[in-house]
């Protein structure tokens, strides 16, 4: 029979996980930015995983769009193959990372050169410094997009909302040169002009490249950067949480057992 | 309860060892055959998950340790280094993120069961100081832990917290300089905060096995709140506890891993993954939800150093405790009305808590006063008089008593 | 009673498995936990992406040497002239405390590829010096031949030839 104890302790766990959740507040809660839709996101849930197309197109947009002004510097180019990630193949991130140039030496002269990326290397950002950065931006900094889907309180569904939810600024509001209007960011007014149109891309898998699609698809991809452990993480939580429900079900009949002869 | 030894060598080793260094038998005496109240409740429990807590917070830091960087140019990026390449290392550091909430998610438990059966009374005092004393250790810890990822939050809630000092008369300043080694939050902070979060959880552990030691003299309270009268009335520690608090110890790990492997971040801030910046202060500096009811009594005085005094007085306040409950009847099980400002106390510190998350303006500020001057009148007002114009319920004359006949031992 | 003393029985060992399989289940869970605990301290996979590099061979002369890092070791890569190469081969095995083939140690004649560390007690050897054309360790005298083959000293062992092969006619792959 559950005594009071048990009840209640269920009910201060619960309360806990809510109370939590309700202060976690997020990075853009200043103001009353536009709440972000709810979106159904492949990689959420308990079965959550990373489709592998999708990662490669939103690499595909970062690549082409957002690597003029975004760094992406936690993220080596032999992370492109390993498991849980765009999977491709060894040879194909040995091509991508050619692509690229990053800083090496000095050389035997005390010379610093250049040479061609290696799987090892990391994404070599598009600016020297942050001072350069904002320089080129009239001041603005673009962050870093490695970690930006876990560095923002709304994750996912406000990346996505953010760089889908351009709009006319409404009556009366003014808006200087250098600032754009986009309802979902905190005082409505962001550095970044809209980064994506219709047709920006073209998908080397054929899929049209929509506003709509293009930003779900780097999303996705830039929810990976942020996450690269989370398959595996998901699965051996299961595995876990399944262990743990059976080994507390042998406690519990293990201390029925032993307090059985109180009696 | 501190009596006989009961332990019989059986082998010849377990004899050698006995005669020149009898930690056997003291392992027998506190944990095996230790003579333990037979109707302690499930939020008896909760010793044993806190010591749990804190030899998985000990082992996983110190594997953290093996990876981190404890500079300011190399923190950030030596924490991302570990969730991405080092072997199970996003797995090591979330179990370290979260396990230090369910620390104290564990130790708030801990610390409301003993208010409510009166664990604090005579003659477990010193016990109750010596848990204090592990609570403040606590929160040191995890206030110097949390700089060290050095994100966003990591640098302005250390700025926010040691600015404090700042406040106190004459020395103020200098006490901010000493502790910062520098005029601000820098470098020199977070080497010296590295060494001292490692050392901590080491004192506590030190404190720990007084506050065991020290509650092995008079033995556990229980539910009832009455003193054990004889055999009848315990059963020996293993194996009925060692089990039960086994089985408590999974439903807690149950809920452990579903943030571990399901809701990770969700009890932390997203600003923490943005790396420190000294020029950019965030919109909202919040603590981690722990210590959000101090907060929230911080920002409610408009006084700088009133509101760092009240602050610490709502810790210090529990040291007093003891000799602030004038009531002879230990367990809130007998006293009705003791029990309805207990439970505005539990609400007072969800309120506070939750006020701390919000910002300090408007309603928010008005609540969290009246928040503030309850809980200090609870201790100081209400507990003293209560003890002398409460009518108890009657007391059982022993343990044995009330459970035969009523509910089963669990 | 035969029927009571054959329930306990039952009962006995109905607890017994039941122990039995909480302390095996938990044993499990003890495993799996402690595994990630030590593989941790297993190299990451930054230091793994290390493990191999690429070296480009083409700018070294005949009768020139370079040292490479590779794992944190140095690796000597030296372009032996056909006098050095004709020396290593005409060595008699008696006269090597761990005898070897030349030819067993290099893929191409001209170019031998060692991990530079002397292999009595760590030091790196000095190249072209000592009594054989080789090298020498200062440390504690051991002399190597033109194949980088232990021929006087205290050192037990050869020069060690690490695993890598030719990718292209003048880039090799170590590890």
């Amino acid at each position: 029979m559950m005594r009071f104890g048990i009840k209640a302790g269920l009910a201060a766990a619960i309360m806990a996980v809510g109370f939590s959740a309700a202060v976690s507040s997020p990075a853009n809660a200043a103001g009353d930015a536009k709440h972000p839709a709810e979106m159904n996101w492949q990689f959420d849930g308990m079965f959550g995983t990373y489709d592998r197309n999708a990662l490669r197109r939103g690499f595909q947009v970062y690549k082409e769009v957002c690597a003029s002004c975004h760094s992406l510097n936690q993220i080596a180019f032999r992370n492109l193959s390993q498991e849980g990630g765009p999977e491709f193949s060894e040879a194909e991130v040995k091509a991508i990372a050619k692509e690229y140039l990053v800083e090496d030496g000095p050389d035997d002269y005390g010379d610093m050169f250049e040479r061609d990326a290696l799987p090892r290397d990391k994404f070599p950002s598009p600016y020297p410094n942050e001072n350069a950065a904002r320089a080129a931006n009239g001041g603005a900094y673009p962050p870093d997009l490695s970690l930006i889907t876990k560095a923002r309180g709304g994750g996912a569904d406000y990346i996505h909302a953010l760089l889908s939810g351009y709009e006319e600024a409404p009556e009366g509001v003014e808006m200087r040169a250098g600032l754009y209007y986009n309802p979902y960011m905190a005082g409505g007014k962001i550095a970044m002009p809209v980064p994506l149109l219709e047709e920006l891309v073209e998908y080397s898998d054929g899929t049209e490249a929509t506003v709509e699609q293009m930003s779900m698809d780097v999303t996705h991809f830039l929810n990976w950067t942020a996450e690269p452990e989370l398959e595996q993480r998901k699965s051996m939580g299961f595995m876990v949480l399944i262990y743990l429900t059976i080994f507390a079900g042998l406690m519990f009949f293990s201390m029925r057992k032993i307090w059985a002869d109180l009696h | 309860m501190s009596g006989e030894s009961t332990y019989n060598p059986s082998n010849g080793f377990t004899k050698w060892m006995d005669s020149r260094l009898p930690i056997l038998r003291l392992a027998h005496d506190s944990f095996i055959d230790y003579p333990t109240p037979k109707n302690l409740n499930y939020w008896w429990t909760f010793g044993g998950i806190l010591t749990f807590c804190l030899v998985t917070q000990i082992i996983t830091g110190i594997i953290l340790a093996m990876h981190y960087t404890p500079h300011v140019d190399f923190a950030f990026n030596s924490v991302e280094h570990i969730m991405r390449n080092v072997n199970y290392g996003w797995l090591i550091r979330y179990i370290h993120a979260n396990g230090a909430s369910m620390f104290f998610l564990a130790v708030y438990i801990h610390i409301f069961r003993g208010l409510y059966y009166g664990s604090y009374k005579a003659p477990r005092e010193v016990l109750w100081i010596l848990g204090v004393i592990i609570y403040l250790l606590m929160m040191a810890a995890a206030f110097l832990g949390y700089v060290l990822p050095w994100g966003q939050m990591s640098l302005w809630g250390a700025t926010v917290i040691t600015n404090l000092f700042g406040a106190i008369p004459l020395i103020g300043e200098n006490v901010a300089i000493w502790l910062w080694g520098g005029y601000s939050i820098d470098n020199p902070t977070l080497n010296r905060f590295f060494s001292l979060h490692y050392l901590i959880p080491f004192l506590i552990f030190g404190v720990v096995i007084l506050h065991i030691w020290a509650l092995h003299v008079p033995g556990n309270n229980n539910p009832v709140g009455i003193s054990v009268k004889g055999k009848q009335d315990t059963v020996p520690f293993h194996p009925y506890y060692t089990v039960k608090d086994g089985f408590a110890l999974t439903v807690f790990i149950i809920l452990f891993a579903y943030f571990i492997f399901f809701a990770p971040n969700v009890l932390g801030h997203a600003d923490n993954y943005i790396q420190a910046n000294p020029l950019v202060t965030p919109a909202h500096i919040v603590p981690e939800w722990y210590l959000l009811p101090f907060y929230a009594i911080l920002r409610a005085v408009p006084d700088k150093l009133g509101g760092v005094a009240l602050m610490f007085g709502a810790i210090l306040i529990l040291f007093l405790l003891p000799w602030l409950d004038t009531s002879k009847v230990r367990s809130a099980r007998y006293r009705p009305l003791f029990r309805q400002f207990y439970a505005l106390l539990v609400l007072d510190c969800l309120l506070l808590g939750y006020l701390g998350a919000q910002p300090a303006e408007g309603i928010y500020i008005v609540l969290a006063r009246i928040g503030t001057v309850y809980y200090f009148a609870h201790f100081l007002v209400v507990l003293p008089v209560l003890g002398i114009v409460e009518k108890p319920k009657a007391v059982p004359e022993s343990i044995s008593e009330p459970v035969l006949g009523a509910q089963p031992a669990e | 009673m035969a029927d009571e003393q054959n329930s306990a029985g039952d009962e006995t060992n109905r607890r017994d498995f039941l122990y039995l399989a909480t302390g095996a289940f938990a044993a499990i869970g003890a495993a799996n936990i402690a595994w990630p605990l030590i593989h941790q301290m297993n190299p990451d996979a930054s230091v793994k992406a290390l493990a191999s590099i690429e070296v480009d061979l083409s700018a070294i002369e005949t009768g020139q040497s370079i040292t490479v890092t590779w794992r944190g070791k140095p690796v000597f890569i030296r372009r032996r002239t056909q006098g050095e190469i004709a020396e290593a081969r005409t060595v008699a095995d008696t006269d090597l405390p761990d005898p070897q083939n030349d030819a067993e140690r290099v893929q191409k004649d001209e170019w031998l590829v060692m991990v530079g560390i002397c292999t009595h007690l760590g030091c790196v050897p000095l190249g072209q010096a000592g009594d054989f054309n080789g090298w020498f360790c200062p440390c504690h005298g051991s002399h190597y031949d033109t194949s980088g083959r232990i021929r006087k000293g205290p050192a037990p062992k050869n020069l060690e030839i690490p695993s890598y092969e030719f990718v292209g006619d003048s880039r090799i792959k170590i590890g």
